[in-house]
């Protein structure tokens, strides 16, 4: 939906809720304001919980896409919301 | 001993026990809510006239084991005095279970403790020809299991869409349980189906940008039974968004039971045996 450019990618679907949303905030720490974070997370909890917290803190989910193996792309701007 | 009433000691939440002169003494509990004031005097009730321990039941209540039956009364005004009173038993109005809901709970739709108050004022310790339940879950989570009560009430929301607001992101998709909403990211649309809709209101809890809001409701499940026998209770109205139209829902329902059931017949087998049409007519009758 944006021609913005992807700058960082993280796999949280190696573990399991809470660290799930940790891993998030640690590779939104390491990018701009601005900038776009893809996720890519499991069905079920992570995508019920990850696209909510990440509302609470301020960061706008720009697209979630379904991939074939029960997983979701999950892209985020960082701060989109603030 | 002296001759006991032990119908007139259900009614007010006295339970035999197989020690023949001890009690167990059930409270009333208003939506699975106690304060700390209450909880202190229940426990000095139990250390003094009990073993010193209560009994949580399955529905959200408390119970006093093996209080005398020569106690009864000074526990009572102990337990008063305290804003504590005791519960009921019986083929009447039972407690009244509840979730937290969404003064506290994230998924929460509806305010379950509310609610629960406003029934026990209604409707609480009413008589019937059986065990009345009544349980209120906060949203399709269903953690009070809305479905096990002879009438039960799940918090739902309508979901309505706002095109300017949306930024077609497809999380709603993603999270919709019935696949009730399409997603064109390309085209910039949205399809929604609302006969699919299960009112869960996760697209509204959960969209990033607001696009999704709605109105909160109740719906209802009548007939449900979790003990000898087991059923499901069934929606049978679309979801009330006025709080005055459920309670008169209750009211008929309440008048519909006392009508129909029979003495010690569960509302479940009244329904079966008289038929589902007459509730659903007499619910829509003025």
């Amino acid at each position: 939906m944006s021609a913005d450019k992807v700058v960082a990618f993280v796999d949280v679907t190696d573990v399991v809720c809470p660290v799930t949303f940790v891993k998030v905030e640690v590779a939104l720490e390491e990018i701009a304001d601005g900038q776009l974070l893809e996720i890519k997370l499991n069905d079920g909890e992570a995508i019920k919980n990850i696209p909510r917290s990440l509302k609470d803190d301020g960061h706008l989910v720009t697209s979630v896409e379904r991939r074939d193996d029960q997983t979701f792309q999950v892209i985020v701007k960082k701060g989109g919301l603030r | 001993m002296a001759q006991v009433d032990y119908k007139a000691l259900k009614k007010i939440g006295l339970m035999t026990q197989i020690q023949k002169d001890r009690f167990a003494m059930r409270l009333k509990v208003v939506g699975g809510q106690v304060t700390a004031e209450q909880l202190q005097k229940i426990g000095e009730v139990a250390k003094k006239y009990g073993k010193g321990y209560i009994h949580l039941t399955s529905r959200q209540g408390i119970e006093i084991p093996f209080v005398g039956l020569e106690d009864i009364e000074a526990v009572k005004a102990e337990l008063a005095a305290g804003g504590v009173s005791l519960g009921t038993c019986g083929p009447r109005v039972r407690t009244i279970t509840a979730c937290q809901g969404s003064t506290v709970c994230p998924s929460g739709l509806i305010d379950t403790t509310a609610l629960a108050e406003e029934l026990d004022q209604r409707f609480g310790g009413r008589e019937a020809p059986h065990k009345f339940k009544f349980g209120i879950t906060g949203c399709r989570n269903n953690c009070l299991k809305a479905e096990e009560n002879d009438l039960g009430f799940k918090g739902g929301l309508q979901p309505e869409w706002n095109r300017e607001a949306c930024n077609f992101c497809g999380l709603c998709e993603a999270l919709c349980p019935t696949d009730a909403i399409k997603v064109d990211k390309q085209k910039k649309n949205l399809e929604f189906d609302a006969a699919k809709c299960s009112y869960c209101g996760k697209c509204a809890k959960g969209c990033p940008v607001d696009a999704w809001s709605g109105e909160n409701g109740y719906v209802l499940y009548f007939g449900g039974l979790f003990g000898n026998q087991i059923a499901t209770a069934q929606q049978i109205l679309p979801i009330i968004f006025e709080k005055e139209k459920l309670f008169t829902i209750v009211e008929k329902t309440l008048a519909f039971f006392s009508k129909h059931g029979r003495p010690g017949e569960r509302f479940r087998h009244t329904l079966d045996r008289v038929g589902w049409e007459l509730l659903k007519q007499e619910l829509s009758q003025e």
